[in-house]
């Protein structure tokens, strides 16, 4: 895992180099690093603080290409001040970064596995860092599945990139809607629908979540009848990260903090904690 | 070339269905095909079939006025199209038509309500199968009622 820098509470002034509205609540920031800073070294599920002067900072997965050096890649959805104001930034403009942070997708540990990737609404952004990766050394994979259900066919991420990984043909990928409209022709229904039909050796399956916590709850009870064992099964969690340090404890999820173990967890860990209604 | 008695000796809703059931099924089944764009059924028609699609994927819509036809569900490889041709009194609640090119095992539904009745095991098998469909579908749609992916920042 790439070191944090040297004091994880002080955040590196970066300038916007590109900002891209994905959806109409959802945009992509492209940051560089100050200039002989090094760069952003950083594994696939792992978050950056980021802040926006004057407004607040906020926890954001890092969505872009790991093995690109340069800029760092950032999709934000806008539900709150800061995320608003991150949404108008423009080229030029100056953020804070503090990261990278947390746990990552077991890619390396995948090695010689097939590979499912299920990918609800946002939960997209920390697992395209993931297939990136993946597909760098496909050849170090089995088969290798992509699900990922957005809400309408106007709330779907990267369509280019969806478009262009759906033409591989090393690369089973499923895109459905909760609600088709305006035209939709494809897919319409919920994306763990889909877990059955892919084909894929259960035995021999690495499966990586990421969505709504309820959606990622059915996700990984439809992955463990497709007879995938527990312990390979890995989920990013997100709760109210704030010191991204494991000092804090607002991101306290049971005797976890999910900044500094998680986001991304085995199944095991987080097993019975999803079952609770208090936490 | 598949046979008939393979795929559906074969498919997972069936399994476990003893020989002789399959062999009457597949007295019961026809190879179809639809053009992209044509209707498998419509709303409110006779459900006299129940349809295995082997390839393609099939819309399920209902006409909203003001909006025209809302899809509210796909069947894609390897599903089971249409339950209402086992419950009173067997019209399909939905249009379904097919996406793209779409091939597909037709099962004359008319003709198996017949014999599920004389033969109440069968019947009952067929039911068993069709019950998971239909939990299936219900869970499918409580989710998509849940409006899952609103809330995520």
């Amino acid at each position: 895992m790439p070191p944090a820098p040297a004091d994880p509470m002080v955040p590196r002034s970066c300038r916007v180099e590109r900002a891209r509205r994905e959806t109409a609540d959802t945009f992509t920031l492209a940051l560089e690093a100050p200039p002989g800073d090094g760069g952003f070294a950083f594994a696939p599920g792992q978050f950056n603080m980021l802040w926006v002067f004057g407004v607040g900072e906020v926890p954001v997965s890092i969505s872009g290409d790991p093995t690109e050096p340069g800029a760092v890649v950032h999709t934000v959805r806008m539900v709150g001040a800061v995320t608003r104001a991150m949404g108008q930034l423009a080229r030029g403009d100056v953020v804070g970064v503090r990261g990278p942070f947390g746990s990552h997708w077991p890619v390396e540990a995948a090695a010689g596995n097939d590979v499912l990737i299920v990918a609800g609404g946002i939960g997209l952004a920390p697992l395209r860092a993931a297939v990136y990766q993946l597909l760098a050394s496909r050849e170090r994979y089995g088969k290798i599945a992509l699900l990922y259900g957005a809400r309408t066919p106007a709330d779907i991420l990267y369509r280019r990139e969806l478009r262009r990984w759906r033409a591989r043909s090393d690369l089973e990928v499923a895109v459905t809607v909760d609600r088709g409209m305006g035209g939709w022709r494809g897919n319409v229904g919920v994306v763990t629908a889909f877990i059955p039909r892919v084909s894929l050796d259960p035995s021999n399956t690495v499966a990586m979540v990421c969505g709504p916590e309820v959606m990622m709850r059915y996700a990984v009870r439809e992955i463990l009848r497709r007879g995938v064992a527990a312990h390979r099964i890995h989920l990013s969690m997100e709760r109210n990260m704030q010191c991204a340090i494991g000092l804090c404890g607002h991101c306290q999820y049971g005797p976890t903090f999910v900044c500094r173990e998680g986001p991304v967890f085995g199944y095991p860990r987080v097993e019975d904690l999803m079952a609770l209604w208090e936490i | 070339m598949e046979t008939l008695e393979r795929v559906l000796g074969e498919h997972p809703f069936f399994e476990g269905l003893e020989a002789p059931y399959v062999q009457l099924l597949v007295g019961c089944a026809t190879n179809v095909r639809f053009e992209r764009g044509a209707l498998l059924f419509r709303e409110g028609d006779e459900a006299n079939q129940f349809y295995i699609i082997r390839r393609g994927t099939v819309a399920l819509t209902v006409f909203v006025p003001q909006r025209g036809p809302v899809t509210v569900g796909t069947v894609g490889d390897g599903e089971i199209l249409g339950w209402t041709w086992l419950i009173p009194p067997y019209h399909w609640h939905f249009t379904a038509r097919a996406e793209g090119l779409t091939r597909a095992i037709a099962l004359d539904a008319k003709c198996l309500r017949t014999k599920c009745e004389e033969d109440r095991v069968l019947g009952y098998e067929l039911l068993k199968r069709f019950a998971h469909i239909l939990e299936q579908r219900l869970h499918a749609t409580r989710l998509q009622l849940l409006d899952l992916y609103g809330s995520r920042a």
